[in-house]
């Protein structure tokens, strides 16, 4: 059986522009061996929902560090399963208050990394939970 | 795997993308799909970019992609980008040029890594136009990876090549060198507001002065200048897409399209051919261990590679046939 390459998209909605830490993933993804798709800032949740169908990819990473996690990252999951495509696995990270991570996850945003995560961690974390779509 | 073929043929993004991943991961059973699609294809106009990193290629795709799309023109892109040799994963960036047209459904764009692939392009490439193509799209971009000199494979699978130049890379006889400068059916000299950009036209001018044109067509030069400049830029590439309009006219007019065709074809069957017969016999001789007592008779001077490779046709394809 051929092996599954792991791609995944790793996006920035809404207006904020503060990248680094979403390009730091994007090269640690690309260490870690996946087929890592770049996409920017400024992005609206429709764009990144049909970039993500369009580039058959197993996982969306979004980062948001200006406090608008709340409605952006539920409406990227909402629009993928609008499109069918709610075996697209979804998880995020930036600034998230605490209280805001249960909600998120209520919305069906797997995993929220915060401030302090390693890369590590996050890599494991999809490496275990991810297996690329069959 | 023949439906997902059959999907992509009605325009199903999810059942191409899919199918077309399918290609690049190679899962067994894909030719069927391929084989479906295959008599449907060769509608589109291919549209080959090829360039140094950071010329300009995406930049110039995107605002291609404006002008097609004002003509009513349906587009697919293949854009590649570099596998790492280390890790094997990659930074597929190319996209992030062209996110104005992310929600247009007349567009479909496609990352690709090399997986390997020295050519400047994937393995994929081929059978990723037939998808697209397949899909009804009416002109297929395939950006290739920033190229040096030698990667020049899109030859074999555009109608259109558009080499993009930028001002800085080098004196007039890197313009006579053989290899990428060769393959322009439109060179672009992008960037033309910089220093040098003059002499880079004089040069790449005198290149052409040099050469004689059988089919005809003597490759054009095509100035834009930045792209920050949202309104001149858009009318260079305007008139970038009169000359590939220009161009794909000339080969049909002239009967030229053919040759492209059959160097296609020529590159297709070549692929076909190895992952039929070549691949299913070393994927036995790695499983049987065959490969690796051979590799070691190598090192030990017990034969060599000519012997052995002759040794593994007589068991593997002779006695087939």
């Amino acid at each position: 059986m051929a092996d599954r390459k792991l791609r995944i998209l790793v996006a920035k909605p809404g207006l904020d522009g503060h990248d680094r830490g979403a390009k730091v993933l994007a090269r640690a993804f690309r260490d870690a061996g996946f087929e890592t798709i770049y996409t920017g800032c400024h992005q609206t949740p429709e764009q990144i929902a049909g970039t993500a169908i369009q580039e058959d990819v197993d996982v969306v990473g979004l980062s948001c560090l200006s406090g608008a996690h709340n409605y952006l990252y539920p409406e990227v999951v909402r629009l993928l399963k609008e499109k069918g495509a709610d075996d697209i696995t979804v998880i995020g990270g930036g600034i998230i208050p605490d209280q805001d991570i249960p909600k998120l996850q209520a919305a069906g945003i797997k995993a929220i990394f915060t401030p302090g995560a390693t890369l590590d961690s996050i890599i494991d974390w999809i490496n275990q939970n991810i297996t690329p779509r069959e | 795997m023949e439906e997902l073929g059959k999907k992509a043929m009605t325009g199903d993004v999810r059942a191409a993308s899919r199918l077309i991943r399918n290609i690049e991961d190679d899962i067994p059973g894909t030719t069927k799909a391929i084989k479906h699609i295959f008599p449907y294809t060769g509608k589109a106009h291919v549209i080959g970019i090829t360039g140094a990193p950071g010329a300009g290629k995406s930049t110039i795709t995107d605002q291609l992609i404006c002008t097609m799309r004002k003509k009513q023109k349906t587009v697919g892109v293949l854009a590649v980008d570099p596998t790492s040799p280390f890790t094997g994963g990659a930074l597929l960036g190319d996209r992030i040029r062209m996110l104005r047209h992310a929600e247009d459904p007349g567009v479909f764009v496609r990352s690709m890594a090399t997986r390997g692939s020295m050519g400047g392009l994937s393995k994929a490439v081929g059978d990723g136009i037939h998808v697209l193509d397949a899909m009804g799209k009416d002109v297929i971009v395939v950006e290739t990876v920033g190229v040096g000199q030698q990667e020049v494979d899109i030859i074999n699978h555009a109608h259109t090549v558009i080499v993009v130049l930028v001002p800085g890379m080098g004196d007039e006889v890197q313009a006579i060198k053989a290899g990428l400068m060769e393959i322009a059916d439109i060179f672009v000299i992008n960037k033309a507001d910089r220093e040098g950009a003059k002499k880079l036209y004089r040069e790449t001018l005198s290149m052409l002065e040099m050469g004689n044109f059988p089919d005809g067509w003597r490759p054009p030069i095509v100035m834009i200048e930045s792209s920050l400049e949202p309104h001149s830029f858009a009318e260079s590439v305007d008139k970038l897409f009169e000359k590939i309009e220009e161009h794909y006219k000339h080969l049909i007019d002239n009967n030229l399209i053919g040759e492209r065709i059959t160097r296609k074809a020529i590159t297709e069957m070549n692929d076909a051919l190895r992952g039929a017969i070549m691949e299913p016999i070393l994927k036995k001789l790695v499983s049987t261990g065959e490969l690796d007592n051979m590799i070691k008779k190598l090192v030990n001077k017990e034969s060599d590679p000519h012997t052995l490779a002759e040794e593994v046709a007589e068991k593997y394809i002779k006695e087939q046939g």
